[in-house]
């Protein structure tokens, strides 16, 4: 390993940086968003500057470097396949055998004086502290789980206190999920907005363009309010939102929507058949969108999302079916 | 934090085995084990997400939990492939 493979780096984040953050939070090249793994020198670091491991994920080594503003660091960047540190450590990519292999790749050795490395927190799932010191002679420390923690946590002797060990899930941290949401939701809402639109126009008398107009766009709105409770009032209403299955969550912050839309006086809900439709399909569509929200959200464990999988698919689905047959006979007993 | 499913969590602590390394008091993201005296113990089971940190970084096996992926698509396309839940799910990796 020589001086010139370790690459220089710095704490600005510029409009470039932000536009690129702005970007992926919509969901736009997304798992495209990596840096180079290696090792990297923020503010010319001496052999007895800290190392901090990160994932080559571009957000993760943006929260380091923008953190340690001012301060003399070596960043190790590991290969997770451009994929975020606790996501990575679960997968195993951000882990003990790639942490090992990266140290001795970088020849990390040769260009400090000390032994320790400091891991964000969350990276624990996928490393185990023991093995990496047994492999390597080096000593974990296991930082905060947020980067902005990291000068509190230098200042304070290598110490995160509670608060800097808890994950958190405030309305800002779900705020900022909200876009992504919107997008991953959309690719399966609007498709299925395009089927009812065009079953819409079908009537006793056949199909017909001007049918389709007039009772499509109702169809249309049923899945938009599902797509809104399910992505945005879900997520953000989500500690206020009643029970604690999110599939619940999300069928009440479908309910909630509906109430405050009054969307049941609307035109082109005039049917009984429709409108019974439309009060199962709206809550059913949001409730299965919303325990989807379970790969986001930083509490839920596998046991309980496969227990209130287990309660609310057959739920989601009957109310689905049920909802899809009474509009369609609504298509058909009603000359419109 | 908003609280998840209660007594759903496959997280189980063998303090015959725990030699109080404090370790997994560290890593754990959710503050559900704490140090009484020398030894560890779970003081808020209920919150535990199976992330399996504790279980990985604990040197004695004192602490085991079934970790995997808590996400329902995961699940979901898992079942459809007769695999574990995965994360390569909508034609790429989710997170």
């Amino acid at each position: 390993m020589t001086e010139a493979e370790i690459q220089p780096i710095d704490s600005a984040f510029t409009w470039r940086d932000r536009l690129q953050w702005w970007r992926v939070r919509w969901g736009i090249g997304r798992m495209r968003f990596a840096v180079s793994p290696g090792l990297y020198a923020l503010n010319d670091p001496t052999p007895e500057s800290d190392v901090f491991v990160t994932a080559n994920y571009k957000m993760s080594v943006d929260h380091v470097r923008r953190a340690l503003v001012g301060r003399k660091a070596w960043i190790l960047v590991l290969d997770t396949q451009g994929i975020n540190v606790w996501c990575a450590a679960g997968k195993g990519t951000f882990g003990t055998d790639e942490l090992v292999e990266r140290v001795s790749e970088t020849g990390l050795a040769q260009q400090v004086s000390h032994n320790k490395l400091i891991l964000p927190q969350l990276g624990g799932v996928g490393v185990d502290a023991g093995a990496v010191g047994n492999q390597t002679g080096l000593m974990v420390r296991y930082g905060p789980v947020r980067a902005t923690d990291l000068p509190a946590y230098l200042d304070a002797g290598y110490k995160a206190d509670d608060a800097m060990r808890r994950v958190r899930f405030n309305l800002a941290d779900r705020a900022l999920l909200v876009p992504v949401e919107i997008i991953n939701a959309g690719k399966s809402i609007l498709p299925a907005m395009a089927i009812l639109f065009l079953l819409a126009g079908l009537s006793q008398r056949g199909f017909s363009v001007m049918t389709m107009l007039s009772q499509g766009l109702a169809a249309v709105l049923a899945l938009g309010v599902a797509w809104l409770a399910g992505t945005v009032a879900g997520p953000l209403l989500l500690p206020w939102l009643p029970g604690r299955m999110l599939s619940m969550k999300g069928a009440m912050a479908a309910l909630v929507l509906i109430g405050l839309l009054s969307i049941r006086v609307l035109p082109g809900l005039t049917g009984a058949l429709d409108l019974a439709a439309f009060w199962l399909v709206v809550p059913a569509v949001a409730s299965f969108i919303m325990m989807n929200f379970t790969g986001a959200t930083p509490y839920t464990s596998p046991s309980g999302v496969r227990l209130e999988m287990k309660r609310s698919v057959p739920v989601q689905v009957a109310c689905t079916v049920v909802a899809l047959l009474l509009w369609l006979a609504q298509r058909v007993v009603e000359v419109v | 934090m908003i609280r998840y499913l209660d007594n759903v969590t496959t997280l189980e602590l063998d303090a015959d085995k725990c030699i109080g390394c404090t370790r997994c008091t560290q890593v754990c993201p959710h503050g559900v084990l704490r140090m009484e005296g020398k030894l560890v113990e779970i003081v808020d089971r209920d919150a535990c997400m199976e992330c399996g940190a504790c279980a990985t970084n604990c040197p004695t096996d004192a602490l085991t939990v079934d970790s995997g992926v808590g996400c329902a698509i995961a699940m979901i396309v898992g079942a459809l492939r007769g695999t574990e839940p995965t994360c390569e799910c909508r034609g790429g990796t989710c997170c």
